[in-house]
C-alpha cells in the first residue's frame, strides 16, 4: 500500500524519464521493493523469511534448468544422467548439491515463514488474501518437490511414487483408475517419470506466479508487523530500501553461509542413502519414506490405523493427510480474534507453542518406521494438530482475554512519549 | 457456520484418533512385540577412520591405488564398476600410459562402427568399467556409489567385509529357525544377518601390495573402503576446497553487509 508519505519515483536521466512514459517497469519495482515501499519500522527477524524463500525459488530455478541440460528424463538412463551431472558434468555436483539441499532450504524457510503467520496472526483481515495465496504456493511446492525427488529414479524415488500416487487408490470406486490415470500405467514407469519431468519444470513458474500474487496482495494493506496494531503515521514505517534491503541483505549472507556449508560439507545428509540404489521394481525398501519435509504429514497419514465403521483407515489416513493442509484456507475465519500478535495473547500462544510440539513429534514419527512407539506418538501429535485448528483456535479467539495493547508502532519500539513530548505535541 | 462445521470436523478426527491410541496402547501393553534374530544379533558398523574424512580430509593416493588393486584382483570378478571411466584413474596417481594398461587388460564389447558386428576388443581410457555379469546369481551390487547408497556407508562396507562369522550358537539356542541357509553366510553387520556372497577377503597376503603394506584382511578391507568412497565421489575433495573459498568470501560479504545494516539503522533504533 501506497502511504501518503510514500517516496515517490523520480527518474533524473532522461533514458529513465522516457522509459517511465513508455513502460513504468521501474516505478513498479520501486514501489515494491524500492523507497517507495513504507514498511513498518519494528519488523523482527522472523519478516526476513519471505525475502529467502524468494531466494530460494530463484536458486532452485537456476540450478534447476542448468541440472535439465544434462538429465534424461527416461528410466534407462535417468539415474545414470544423473551420475553423469555428477562425475562428468563441469561443476554438476555443485548444481545437483544446490537444487537437491536448496529444496530442503526452500522448505526449512517457508516453514518458518509459515509458522510465523501462525504467531503473529499475519492470516487476519484485511491480509486473507495473502494467506490464501500462501497456503496455494506451499502445495505448489510440495506437489514440485516431491515430483523432483522422482526423477532421479532410484530406489525412494520409485517406491516414494508408487506410495504417493497409491494415496489416489484409496479414494472409493475411482480411485485405482485414477491412479492408473496419474502414473499412465499400472505402477511408476517411464511414462510417469516423463511427465513428472514435464510438470517438475513447468510448476516452479506456476509458483513464481503465485508469488508475483502473493506479493502484489500483500503490498494493498502493508506489511503486518510483530505488535499486530496497524500503521497509523509516517514515523511508524521506513522505506523498503534502504532499511530493509539492508536487513534482508545481510540475512541472505547468513542464509547463503548455513546452506553452503551443507551444500558443500554435508550434502547427503538430508537424503535417504537408499536413492544412490537404482530404481528396482522387484525390490521393496525396508522403510519407505518421503524426503523430510514431508514427514509431519507422512506421520498424520500413518496415524491412522483402524478401519473407523465403513471408512476404511487408509481412506481416513488420506483424508486426514490432505486435510492437514486445508484447514489452512480456513484458519482466517477460524480465528475471531481481533488481536493478531500471539504476543499480547497469553492463552492462545501456549497454544501455538504446543502446536510447535506437535509438528516437532510428527516429524521425528513420519521418519521412523511404522512400529510403536512412533505410531502412539504420531496419533497424539495428530490429535493435537487438527483439535488445535478446528477446536482450540475457534474457542480461545473468543474467550482470550487479550493483553493491551501498544498504541502505535513507533510507540512500541520508542516507549510511550514522555510527558514533555506530550507538552510539546499539545 | 464455517466455525460450527470445524468443531465437528475436528471431534471426529479427534474421536477417531483417541480411539485408535487407545487400541494401540492397549497392544502394545498387552502383546510385546515378538524378537526376532535380526533385531538381537544385528551390528551396527564399527566406526572406520579414513584420511578422507572430516573438513579437511584428503584422499591418501597410495591408498586408492591398494584399494584399487584390491578391487581388481578381488573385488572385479563379480562387481562392476559401471560409473567410473579408466581415465578417472589418472585422479589416482596413474599417468597415461599406466591408465592405458589397466584398460586395454579389460574387455568391453561394442558395436563395430564398419560391420555392425557386436565384438568385444581391449577397452580405452575412455571407457567406463565393463559389466560384470555372474553366471547363474544374476548381477551383485554396481559398487560405484556403495558406500552412499548404505547408512554410514563407508564403515559399513569395511565392518561387513571383516565381519564373516559362524553363526553364534546362542542365536540357533533363542531362534531355532534362524539358521544360517544353504548358499548363505552369517554376517552380523548385514541388516538380515545372511548374506549369498562369501566372504571375499579370507587371509593375510592374499593380495601382494607393491609399496610393501602388510597386506592384513584389516588392512585390505579399509583399502578398498578408501577406494570405493573415492568411486562414489571423485569430486570430493574439488568441493571441499571449493566451499572454504566460497564460505570464506560469503563471511567477508555477510560482515559487511551486516556493517551497513548496523550504519543504515542507526538512526532509526530506539533511545
Amino acid at each position: 500500500m501506497s502511504y501518503p508519505w510514500a517516496n515517490e519515483y523520480k527518474p533524473s536521466h532522461p533514458a529513465m524519464v522516457w522509459l517511465d512514459e513508455r513502460l513504468p517497469l521501474p516505478r513498479l519495482i520501486y514501489g515494491a521493493v524500492g523507497g517507495g515501499y513504507e514498511v513498518p519500522r519494528n519488523l523482527n527477524y522472523f519478516w526476513n523469511f519471505g525475502f529467502l524463500a524468494g531466494l530460494c525459488l530463484m536458486i532452485q530455478i537456476v540450478t534447476g534448468v542448468v541440472l535439465a541440460m544434462h538429465y534424461a528424463p527416461n528410466t534407462l538412463v535417468a539415474f545414470d544422467s544423473t551420475e553423469h551431472i555428477m562425475r562428468d558434468v563441469n561443476w554438476g555436483w555443485l548444481m545437483r548439491y544446490a537444487h537437491a539441499n536448496g529444496a530442503s532450504a526452500f522448505f526449512v524457510v517457508v516453514y518458518i515463514h509459515i509458522f510465523r503467520g501462525f504467531y503473529f496472526g499475519s492470516y487476519k483481515a484485511p491480509r486473507e488474501m495473502i494467506w490464501l495465496l500462501g497456503v496455494v504456493i506451499f502445495l505448489l511446492m510440495m506437489a514440485t518437490a516431491f515430483m523432483g525427488y522422482v526423477l532421479p529414479w532410484g530406489q525412494m524415488s520409485f517406491w516414494g511414487a508408487q506410495v504417493i500416487t497409491g494415496l489416489f487408490g484409496a479414494i472409493p470406486l475411482v480411485g485405482e483408475p485414477i491412479q492408473h490415470w496419474l502414473l499412465g500405467g499400472f505402477a511408476p514407469d517411464n511414462a510417469a517419470l516423463n511427465r513428472f519431468f514435464s510438470l517438475h519444470f513447468l510448476l516452479p513458474f506456476v509458483i513464481l506466479g503465485v508469488v508475483i500474487l502473493h506479493i502484489w496482495a500483500l503490498h494493498i494493506p502493508g506489511s503486518s508487523n510483530p505488535t499486530g496494531v496497524e500503521v497509523k503515521s509516517e514515523s511508524d514505517t521506513v522505506p523498503f530500501h534502504p532499511y530493509y534491503t539492508a536487513k534482508d541483505g545481510w540475512t541472505v549472507g547468513l542464509f547463503m553461509v548455513i546452506y553452503s556449508t551443507v551444500v558443500f560439507f554435508a550434502p547427503n545428509m538430508l537424503g535417504h542413502p537408499d536413492n544412490y540404489i537404482p530404481a528396482n521394481p522387484m525390490s521393496t525398501p525396508a522403510l519407505i519414506v518421503p524426503e523430510w519435509y514431508f514427514w509431519p504429514f507422512y506421520a498424520i497419514l500413518r496415524a491412522f490405523t483402524f478401519d473407523f465403521f465403513f471408512i476404511p483407515a487408509k481412506l481416513m489416513g488420506v483424508l486426514a493427510m490432505f486435510a492437514a493442509i486445508l484447514i489452512w484456507f480456513l484458519l482466517p475465519w477460524l480465528d475471531r480474534s481481533p488481536v493478531r500478535s500471539a504476543n499480547y495473547r497469553p492463552l492462545y500462544r501456549k497454544f501455538f507453542y504446543a502446536l510447535v510440539v506437535a509438528m516437532v513429534v510428527l516429524f521425528w514419527c513420519g521418519g521412523a518406521h511404522a512400529e510403536e512407539p512412533y505410531i502412539m506418538l504420531s496419533q497424539l501429535a495428530t490429535l493435537y494438530y487438527f483439535a488445535h485448528f478446528l477446536i482450540i483456535v475457534p474457542i480461545v479467539s473468543s474467550i482470550e482475554r487479550p493483553d493491551p495493547l501498544p498504541y502505535s508502532i513507533t510507540e512500541s519500539v520508542l516507549g510511550p512519549p514522555t510527558a514533555l513530548e506530550s507538552a510539546a505535541k499539545a | 457456520m464455517i466455525r460450527i462445521l470445524s468443531l465437528l470436523v475436528g471431534a471426529f478426527f479427534t474421536v477417531v484418533l483417541g480411539y485408535s491410541f487407545v487400541r494401540g496402547a492397549y497392544t502394545a501393553a498387552t502383546e510385546p512385540a515378538a524378537l526376532t534374530a535380526e533385531k538381537v544379533f544385528y551390528k551396527k558398523p564399527e566406526p572406520l577412520h579414513l584420511p578422507s574424512d572430516g573438513m579437511f580430509g584428503k584422499f591418501d593416493r597410495q591408498q586408492l591405488q591398494r584399494g584399487f588393486q584390491v578391487y581388481q584382483e578381488v573385488c572385479a570378478a563379480c562387481h562392476s564398476l559401471k560409473h567410473v571411466a579408466f581415465r578417472d584413474l589418472a585422479a589416482l596417481g596413474y599417468n597415461e600410459a599406466e591408465i592405458k594398461a589397466i584398460a586395454g587388460k579389460a574387455t568391453v564389447s561394442a558395436k563395430d562402427p564398419l560391420t555392425g558386428e557386436v565384438k568385444d576388443r581391449p577397452g580405452t581410457a575412455a571407457d567406463k568399467f565393463p559389466p560384470v555379469v555372474y553366471a547363474g546369481l544374476g548381477v551383485p551390487p554396481d559398487l560405484s556409489l556403495i558406500t552412499k547408497a548404505r547408512p554410514n556407508g563407508a564403515a559399513y562396507v569395511h565392518s561387513l567385509l571383516i565381519g564373516y562369522q559362524a553363526q553364534p550358537a546362542e542365536l540357533l539356542k533363542q531362534f531355532p529357525d534362524a539358521k544360517t541357509g544353504d548358499g548363505l553366510h552369517y554376517n552380523p553387520y548385514f541388516k538380515n544377518l545372511n548374506l549369498a556372497m562369501a566372504p571375499p577377503l579370507t587371509g593375510e597376503g592374499q593380495v601382494t601390495y607393491s609399496d610393501g603394506t602388510k597386506a592384513t584382511v584389516d588392512q585390505m578391507s579399509t583399502d578398498v573402503t578408501a577406494f570405493l568412497v573415492w568411486t562414489a565421489e571423485p569430486t570430493l575433495e574439488h568441493r571441499r576446497q571449493t566451499g572454504f573459498w566460497w564460505i570464506g568470501f560469503l563471511i567477508f560479504a555477510t560482515v559487511l553487509g551486516y556493517m551497513s545494516y548496523r550504519n543504515i539503522w542507526a538512526e532509526k533504533k530506539g533511545h
